[in-house]
């Protein structure tokens, strides 16, 4: 293993990091346009405060894929074409989300924007969830041969522990998600916010206990790196109390960033958990990894520049333009 | 034999998926320059027509860019999902102008896109017009980075076989950036987006100004609309011809059976053994698909050595028969459901002129437009069959620019890298029929409902016209309003 492949992982564990972090709230906000928003005004609040962002964010799971493809191309074949349903469901929500943000402003009727803001909710639920599926049963290993392609099976892609990933990325992401409206919009729909996170705190901390013990069960990652996993286990568990205390407080930027950096340290389990890994697979030599499944050193130099000169500037204006949209926005019903 | 079905279900997904795609990107890269060089216009005659017109425009084409960008997300996807063997095999070389295209295009685009549809009332003109120009310019290079790997595709440069991983690496970035192909190609699809946003825009003004009464204010727009659009649209389509010309010439030497089956030539033609000395163009060919011999075409003589090379006589054209045996030669016989190395000829051969031959009208349609459309006249409203032509040409940029696409891709047939992989070794061979049937159908469905989808609202927009803002409709009021109310209080 050299430190250029080392690099790489790292940084496709950045970008995927940083996707879950924003395309996150993304997802949670999306959920919330039925249920939390009451009318058209918290709709439009709601797609006020991400509409500017919320195609940028994508990107970085573009880039993530971008990544894998140039950085390990091993793990790119064997993962996409691994999980071939799953990410195809991925890519239809993404699809139907991404029209129906453009789309829902153009209906002619009222019945027609509703049916985009539907999508909206759909599409959001449906697209973290799978993502959280893929990458726990990635992590809980997969039937891979000699070539190493995939010959899962329903109940190796369907696990009580894939059900209970997937359920706790869209968990976090919704939470996340109410973090943000409370963050970024004025007006009574943050007071509901405010008693839904306080509802779901408890029933995500309770996830958490599970998902630890089914961790144990279905992974080698306690086993294998017992401190480290503990650690990053014992950090998510702090950060989602401390976001629970946060919601009977009127702080409002601390426990959006404690919910998107718990996003984080989920990636971050996945990938110390993989490490040396790309993917874990049922007979241990067939398993893909880093040292043997990656691009050329020239070709992993020649992206490394190529980062190091894009990424600065990439997200530069990336923050510039959330700073350009950096102001409250008022749901209208504040103002009746 | 299943590998066969697994292997046409592939093709046919991403022959789908890109031409699908390929739809959307020249109309959003083309109305973006379009757009810009509108606000560019109100930018400095400070006219508030100009404003209306890119905002008008610019809602057209925030509905392009979304459904190119989510049709866009699946081509990405689509090399691991359905090609594995493929992207084991090139990943070293393929992946990265991939990657590099998202981290130094796909970014800025999305960015500045949101800055550029949000900031209308709250960013000084000159700054506003900078975010349109960054998404027309990151489009662009999105476009080179991928055309960079697809020129690998077509000509693969820059790499060296290594036996043991059983794949091809990367020697040379530089290589893959100035690939040959890639230096002929992208100026061609640069121009043919420029087709694209001029006749989109200047056929939908058309069919708008066939509905305006006479007096009607918005007359002035639409027409300052279509002189723009279709300047644009000229230096597109005289672009094209100069690219075009440079790209066929150019795959004589590189992709020889690709040119032989555009231009329809069976047997060798060679000039010196002709008695006129010059080698005959056919206007109509067909070849029956069995026998790949031409069994019947009407000839005009020189035009081929005019265009193949660029000379009223001379030159050789090696036909398909004759590089058959040479590739057979060269690369052994064609193996694993790829029976021979022909490609489809009639579809080249037709798919070729439409383009050329598109191309040619759209040409001469924009000189007789802005002729009509010029200050003193008003032939162009008073002759409306004309503009009926104009609103019509909205259509044909999709079938010039789909034409071309098939042109390039089907005329790499039966290689995915030419000379190095062929199609049937890159399919995944663990994704089942029943997947691929399954996603192909769902890709249809939702790219038939995004495209009947698009064309509707594309028509309510303009039904609509510039003076209606959607957002009045749904939103009565400003979300910021209330803040600036609240502040503006406080004072």
């Amino acid at each position: 293993m050299s430190l250029l492949q080392i690099l790489w992982f790292i940084l496709i564990a950045i970008l995927w990091a940083g996707f879950f972090f924003l395309e996150g709230f993304d997802f949670g906000v999306g959920m919330q346009f039925f249920g939390l928003a009451k009318d058209d005004h918290d709709r439009e609040a709601l797609y006020q405060s991400i509409g500017p962002n919320w195609d940028a964010n994508e990107v970085w799971l573009i880039t993530a894929g971008g990544a894998m493809f140039a950085a390990f191309p091993y793990w790119y074949a064997s993962l996409f074409s691994g999980f071939y349903l799953m990410l195809l469901v991925v890519l239809l929500a993404l699809i139907y989300r991404g029209s129906a943000f453009e789309f829902r402003e153009h209906m002619p009727t009222i019945q027609g924007t509703r049916l985009w803001e539907r999508l909206i909710v759909l599409s959001s639920f449906i697209a973290p969830f799978f993502l959280g599926m893929i990458f726990t049963a990635m992590a809980s290993g997969m039937p891979i041969d000699a070539h190493g392609d995939l010959t899962a099976g329903f109940f190796d892609y369907v696990t009580p522990f894939t059900l209970v990933g997937g359920i706790a990325v869209t968990l976090m992401s919704y939470i996340h998600g109410l973090n943000f409206t409370r963050l970024k919009i004025e007006g009574k729909i943050t007071t509901r916010a405010t008693a839904q996170l306080k509802l779901l705190y408890p029933v995500l901390l309770a996830g958490e206990v599970l998902f630890a013990i089914l961790l144990f069960f279905y992974t080698d990652f306690i086993q294998t790196k017992p401190l480290l996993t503990v650690i990053l286990l014992a950090i998510l568990v702090v950060m989602t109390l401390l976001g629970w205390y946060s919601t009977y407080h009127n702080g409002k930027t601390f426990p959006f960033l404690l919910s998107g950096f718990g996003l984080v340290v989920v990636v971050v389990l996945l990938f110390t958990g993989l490490f040396p890994r790309l993917m874990v697979a049922h007979n241990p030599a067939h398993s893909l990894l880093i040292a043997t499944s990656s691009s050329t050193p020239y070709t992993l130099r020649v992206m490394t520049y190529v980062v190091a000169t894009a990424l600065p500037l990439t997200l530069g204006y990336q923050i510039w333009s959330f700073y350009v949209f950096r102001k409250r926005i008022v749901s209208h019903k504040v103002i009746e | 034999m299943t590998l066969v079905g697994i292997l046409e279900l592939a093709r046919f997904q991403f022959a789908m998926t890109t031409i699908f795609h390929f739809f959307f990107v020249p109309m959003s890269i083309g109305l973006a320059v379009v757009v810009a060089v509108m606000e560019t216009m109100y930018v400095i005659k400070k006219d508030e027509t100009y404003k209306k017109m890119a905002q008008f425009w610019g809602k057209i084409f925030l509905l392009s860019f979304a459904v190119g960008v989510v049709t866009g997300i699946i081509q990405e996807f689509q090399f691991g999902m359905n090609w594995s063997r493929y992207s084991r095999y090139v990943g070293d070389i393929f992946g990265a102008p991939l990657a590099v295209e998202a981290l130094v295009a796909f970014f800025a685009e999305s960015t500045f896109i949101g800055l550029w549809s949000f900031t209308w009332d709250r960013m000084k003109p000159a700054v506003h017009v900078l975010f349109i120009w960054i998404v027309a310019i990151a489009s662009c290079v999105s476009a080179l980075w991928i055309l960079a790997a697809n020129s690998f595709m077509q000509n693969p440069v820059g790499y060296a076989i290594n036996n043991h991983m059983g794949r091809a690496e990367l020697t040379d970035f530089g290589a893959l950036l100035t690939n040959k192909q890639l230096w002929v190609q992208f100026p061609h699809v640069i121009v043919g987006t420029l087709v694209a946003g001029g006749f989109i825009v200047a056929g939908m003004a058309a069919f708008k100004l066939l509905k305006l009464k006479p007096g009607d204010p918005q007359i002035i727009l639409f027409r300052k609309s279509i002189n723009i659009a279709l300047v644009v649209g000229l230096i597109g389509v005289g672009g094209a011809v100069i690219t075009g010309d440079k790209h066929a010439f150019d795959l004589q030497t590189m992709q020889p059976m690709k040119y032989a089956a555009m231009e329809g030539v069976d047997e060798t033609i060679d000039s010196s053994k002709r008695s006129d000395k010059a080698q005959p163009w056919s206007l109509i060919s067909v070849t029956n698909p069995q026998t790949h011999k031409v069994i019947a075409k009407i000839e005009i003589p020189y035009v081929l050595s005019i265009l193949g090379n660029h000379s009223l006589t001379g030159g050789k054209t090696v036909g398909t028969t004759e590089l058959q045996k040479e590739f057979v030669a060269k690369y052994g016989e064609p193996k694993d459901g790829v029976a021979n190395y022909y490609v489809p000829e009639n579809t080249l051969f037709y798919a070729f002129r439409v383009m050329a031959m598109g191309a040619g009208l759209l040409g001469l349609i924009a000189v007789v437009a802005l002729w009509f459309n010029r200050k003193k006249s008003n032939l162009i409203l008073t002759q409306r069959w004309f503009l009926w032509i104009l609103g019509v040409m909205t259509f044909f940029p999709f079938v010039v620019n789909t034409a071309g696409w098939l042109v390039t891709e089907l005329g790499r047939y039966p290689w995915v890298v030419y000379g190095l992989m062929t199609i049937a070794d890159a399919v995944s061979p663990n994704v089942s029929t029943a997947s691929l049937l399954i996603s192909n159908i769902v890709y249809f469905l939702t790219f038939s409902t995004l495209g009947g989808l698009m064309i509707w609202l594309s028509r309510r927009v303009l039904h609509a016209g510039p003076d209606v803002q959607e957002e009045e409709i749904l939103s009565p009021q400003d979300p910021y309003e209330h803040l600036q109310a609240q502040k503006e209080s406080e004072k």
